[in-house]
């Protein structure tokens, strides 16, 4: 077992730890309501005012808040704090709309760092022991949440940022790093990458441990990372909005990930109706923040498809845990009428040895009808010289997607490298059947 | 058994010149081509003077191609003689994965054949056919 970085928190029994969030959360909407005129307004026009929450219970009563009300504060408008408090300023790429931006207070980059810190910790990394940090630094919350997180427990920060992939295998093998810390498909670039340039990094790397989030990543793909590097895979949990990584995440028991609950309130709503879920059901992620200074939320919208993992862990940790990601409320596809994740199609192309994690999924419109076409690579010794193996391999991926998914794939088999190798976040979906012929 | 190169294409334009261009401009010289091609993909399987230059090269440059053990028989160039070999190697339960064949001037043919049982060659001579060894086709680099 390994070693908890906060035990005070981590493990606190969970009364004492509801009891810290009620408190809290009362602190939280009065602070809010008077610093924050659309939480004033949100409250008010809901009927509701700061002292009517009591329990945690009447969380239940407050408004939500969405992505589009970040947007609409752009770009200052929901801190809660006059500007010479401020620290340090993250926003999302606003590559679909306004930017939206995140302040932090001194206490809230600490805040941040003691959140990442706990899972570093929960992947045996310490002082003196090396971790390489190959999510983008900059705006983007990935590079910089990271390297809060190792000066928190004192590890030795190797700060690559992303790109630059030789660079990254050669000094993860020269400098005998412990723990990667970036998204799953740049982890796995590397991992393949070190085996082009001949290593076997199972072998011959040191390293033990990847915490790896920012985007999805699928059971196969996650044991694929961990054959490759000889690591466990750690799925860390976070979003700019809300703090960045680290809001939750596994321990080593991989069995869900825990919501540092001293900090944040995690809720399970039907995406549809808006009402809280049973817990080990599935639905929206909603969170509340429960200690934040500069940008607190109540009750944000994160999209994101999860449910609660009943139980307690072996670890130690009380920190209720969420499942893995399953997919986004925005990125789960209607396909001929049919709900589908791309989470989903990866799983099945995981069963398939045969073919590369590596996929495109394209969607085009063939008169009324969607058509759906997912490009594969095969994996470098597939015995492509027949063309009997290459047509029942396109054959079986196509007929396992029909019965898990309930909807026609057309599989394509392409050559290697067309699909783009990502550095950051990969695009898996095109979807182009709002273009015009 | 002799060693054909096999590269997968996509039905893609310009594929199958690049991948002709990539070995040309490495010195490679080619003895056969043959082209097997699907809705979406094609697989060209080719017999060349230097075929593991030829496939590295290949590799190197992005290309799926890899080298493909496959079986090479000398016949006489005249009616029935490729027949007779099918048909023996039927009797023999030998099961041709593919097959085709050029001719190397104008008194025989080379007859290449994909056949997953290692003892082809072994029933082949026994039979009195003249199998091609490697040197007899492409120097072995």
């Amino acid at each position: 077992m390994s070693v908890i970085f906060q035990p005070e928190y981590e493990t606190m029994p969970q009364e004492e730890l509801r009891s810290l969030q009620t408190e809290r959360l009362k602190k939280l909407v009065h602070y809010v309501y008077e610093r924050i005129p659309f939480y004033k307004e949100a409250f008010d026009n809901a009927g509701i005012t700061p002292d009517d929450v009591q329990s945690l219970d009447d969380l239940t009563k407050l408004p939500f808040t969405t992505k589009q009300d970040l947007r609409d504060a752009y770009p200052f408008k929901m801190f809660a704090v006059p500007q010479d408090e401020v620290r340090r300023i993250h926003c999302s790429s606003g590559t679909t709309g306004t930017a939206t931006v995140v302040g932090y207070t001194e206490r809230d980059l600490r805040v941040w760092g003691d959140c990442f810190g706990r899972f570093i910790t929960s992947a045996d990394c310490g002082k003196g022991d090396i971790i390489q940090i190959a999510y983008g630094y900059g705006l983007f919350t990935g590079g910089l949440g990271a390297h809060e997180g190792a000066t928190s427990v004192g590890a030795i920060c190797l700060p690559m940022s992303s790109g630059n992939t030789k660079r990254q295998v050669q000094l993860m093998k020269d400098f005998g790093v412990s723990v990667l810390a970036c998204t799953p498909s740049y982890a796995l670039l590397i991992a393949d990458t070190a085996i082009e340039m001949g290593y076997d990094p199972a072998k011959d790397f040191p390293i033990k441990a990847g915490i790896l989030g920012a985007e999805p990543c699928s059971e196969g793909m996650r044991r694929d990372i961990e054959r490759k590097l000889g690591i466990q895979v750690h799925d860390i949990y976070g979003l700019s909005e809300i703090m960045g990584p680290g809001v939750a995440c596994e321990c080593e028991c991989q069995n869900g990930l825990h919501v540092c609950e001293d900090h944040f309130i995690a809720e399970i709503v039907d995406p549809d109706t808006f009402e809280p879920v049973p817990d080990g059901e599935w639905g929206e992620l909603v969170i509340t923040t429960l200690s934040k200074e500069c940008s607190p939320l109540i009750r944000y919208r994160t999209r994101d498809i999860t449910r609660i993992v009943t139980g307690e862990c072996e670890c130690g940790r009380t920190f209720r845990r969420i499942d893995r990601i399953q997919g986004r409320t925005d990125d789960m596809m209607i396909l001929r009428g049919v709900n589908v994740f791309p989470s989903q199609i990866e799983e099945v192309m995981m069963s398939f040895p045969e073919i590369a994690a590596q996929y495109q999924l394209i969607l085009t419109r063939k008169g009324p009808l969607d058509y759906v076409e997912l490009q594969v690579e095969t994996v470098p010794d597939f015995p492509f010289d027949e063309i009997r193996r290459l047509e029942k391999l396109k054959k079986d991926l196509g007929d396992a997607l029909k019965s898990n998914l309930q909807i026609k794939v057309d599989v394509r088999i392409v050559e290697p490298k067309t699909i783009a190798r990502s550095e950051g976040k990969a695009k898996r979906i095109v979807d182009l059947r709002n273009k015009e012929d | 058994m002799i060693s054909q190169l096999t590269i997968f294409l996509q039905n893609k334009e310009g594929r199958l010149a690049s991948a002709c261009r990539t070995i040309g401009d490495a010195g490679v010289s080619m003895r056969s081509l043959c082209i097997a091609d699907t809705r979406d993909f094609g697989v060209a399987r080719i017999i060349c003077d230097t075929p593991k230059k030829a496939c590295d090269t290949l590799t190197e440059a992005g290309f799926r191609a890899s080298l493909v053990p496959v079986v090479a028989v000398k016949l006489g160039d005249q009616p029935g003689s490729l027949a007779a070999l099918l048909e023996m190697l039927d009797e023999k339960g030998m099961n041709v994965e593919y097959g085709y064949c050029f001719s190397s001037d104008g008194e025989c043919a080379i007859d290449v054949l994909k056949i997953s049982d290692e003892a082809v060659e072994v029933v082949l001579k026994e039979a009195g056919y003249q199998v091609l060894a490697p040197a007899d086709l492409y120097v072995e680099d």
